[in-house]
């Protein structure tokens, strides 16, 4: 657990929390089960998972990581098992997460990404994980950023996130992996409602699904132009953000997307940009990490007090303001002291 | 302070060729505030648990219509077993004659629904199973 060259500190993330031992052995030896519980632990925030992170962490960065965003029924969930069974022919470890909205209703989700790809279901050196984007405290992108470092520190050598690109969550998603493939259709409106979304943001690529529809074509000149007009470059990589088009459903086109995956990925590496930008995604996530930290500790205190400040703001003796700013000192205090308000 | 979910797989193994009871059930359960993970039509038993294993469940409901639950659900089991998952509830529903239901239930398969079941009584089942067995915030481990 020394961190050889990367000066990594000693210190756990949870003092008094080890990450269960033998999960982490079974993780080590390669056992699916163990992945499995581990993405769990951190969907439930379970405690000790952030120790599970930590202990895994130097094993972390050398998966390459794909988004595939767009809008439902574009045919992401079709695209991915292609590319996925493309990457395991070339003999690659392939980790897939397919993240599907919570209900707002009920907080329950139906995750049906899997229908897609049942043809590659028992593949060993295949594990595909759906998430529910439940409203987890830190921030949807902030777990989905942790399963995907889960499989890489597993060893899986590509990771495909599938996310429906409607919200900032999921453009956020989309901004932790190495390249972005934006996944539009015919049906899914011109080029300028993808942008008014945000998508030319995150695109690295612009792939046309359903090409075999028509105004595939006219939706793929519309983006073109648009990239022309609004400067569709990373100049940082010397790379033009090029529209495929591709029919998933017949695997056409997924040669070429495939290529073009590859050539952003090269173009990344070379110029240096692939470290800075993954060192970036893990600034932002040491952020998010310790913000989530913060509001569950600041959460559990609320907690434990919730019927008397509700007696007060009833009464009308003090504000929101006054109550928020009282319990923000008490935390203050008993942070300064060396407690830890999280365990109570 | 963990928000834990439940999570179910909702499988049609076999051959026979429609999914609409398992689409309801899995609806009924997302309703319920459980998180489904939904397969399709004609899972092998060794998909079915690779995906359980995969996808964490805690447990699988299987539709069976076929006539083919007297070999699908013990192989299911057997492979669960294997996996080391034999804390994961088999459940599930279709048209299975009561001597039968009566063989798989001592082979360790949970309750059995028939066709005119109404829903409710199956998402009933699954939340008190979850909540007696897994427990409400307690991780598995
Ligand atoms: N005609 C046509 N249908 C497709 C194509 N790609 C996917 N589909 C179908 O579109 C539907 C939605 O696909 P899916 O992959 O689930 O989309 P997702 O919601 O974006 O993941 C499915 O019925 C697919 O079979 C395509 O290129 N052409
Ligand atoms: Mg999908």
């Amino acid at each position: 657990m020394n961190g050889v060259g990367g000066g990594r500190e000693e210190r756990g993330p949870e003092p008094g929390e080890e990450p269960p031992a033998g999960l982490l052995e079974e993780f080590g030896r390669g056992r699916q089960r163990a992945l499995a519980r581990a993405i769990s632990m951190v969907e439930d925030e379970t405690p000790g998972f952030e120790a599970l992170l930590d202990a895994v962490h130097e094993r972390v960065g050398r998966a390459r990581r794909i988004g595939i965003t767009g809008p439902p029924g574009a045919g992401k969930s079709t695209l991915t098992k292609e590319l996925a069974r493309s990457y395991r022919q070339e003999g690659l470890r392939v980790g897939v997460i397919a993240v599907d909205p919570t209900s707002p209703f009920s907080g329950g989700a139906l995750l049906g990404d899997r229908v897609r790809m049942t043809e590659l279901a028992s593949d060993r050196g295949l594990f595909i994980r759906s998430m529910a984007s439940r409203g987890s405290l830190g921030g949807l992108a902030t777990s989905t950023r942790e399963a995907a470092d889960l499989m890489d520190a597993f060893g899986l050598e590509r990771v495909l996130l599938e996310t429906v690109g409607v919200g900032q969550s999921e453009l956020e998603i989309a901004r932790t992996a190495d390249t972005t493939a934006v996944v539009l259709v015919p049906e899914s409106g011109d080029g300028i409602q993808a942008m008014k979304a945000g998508l030319n943001e995150i695109a690295d690529l612009f792939v046309v699904n359903k090409a075999d529809r028509p105004g595939a074509d006219r939706l793929r000149k519309e983006l073109e132009i648009m990239q022309r007009i609004r400067g569709g470059r990373d100049e940082e990589i010397d790379w033009e953000v090029p529209v495929l088009q591709t029919v998933a459903s017949e695997a056409e086109g997924v040669g070429e997307l495939l290529e073009r995956l590859d050539a952003h990925f090269g173009r990344l590496r070379e110029s240096g940009a692939l470290e800075a930008r993954r060192t970036d995604v893990r600034v932002e996530q040491a952020r998010s990490v310790l913000l989530r930290r913060l509001e569950r500790a600041a959460d559990s205190q609320w907690e434990e007090r919730r019927d008397e400040i509700r007696r007060r703001l009833a009464s009308g003796e003090a504000s929101p303001y006054a109550v928020a700013a009282e319990m923000e000192a008490a935390f203050r205090r008993e942070m300064a002291a060396g407690g830890d308000p999280a365990r109570s | 302070m963990t928000d834990r979910k439940y999570r179910v797989l909702v499988a049609k193994p076999g051959l026979d060729g429609h999914d609409r009871g398992a689409k309801v059930v899995a609806a009924a359960l997302r309703d319920a505030g459980f998180e489904v993970i939904y397969t399709g039509l004609h899972q092998t038993p060794e998909q079915i648990v690779s995906t359980a294993v995969q996808e964490d469940v805690d447990v699988v409901a299987l539709s069976i219509l076929s006539g083919a639950h007297m070999t699908l659900f013990p192989k299911v089991l057997d492979l669960l077993e294997e996996e080391g998952l034999d804390d994961v509830l088999v459940t599930g529903g279709g048209i299975i004659p009561e001597d039968d239901i009566e063989k798989l239930e001592q082979r360790g398969v949970g309750k059995l629904f028939g066709p005119g079941t109404d829903t409710s009584e199956a998402v009933d089942y699954i939340r008190t199973w979850c909540e007696e067995h897994r427990g409400d915030g307690a991780g598995r481990e």
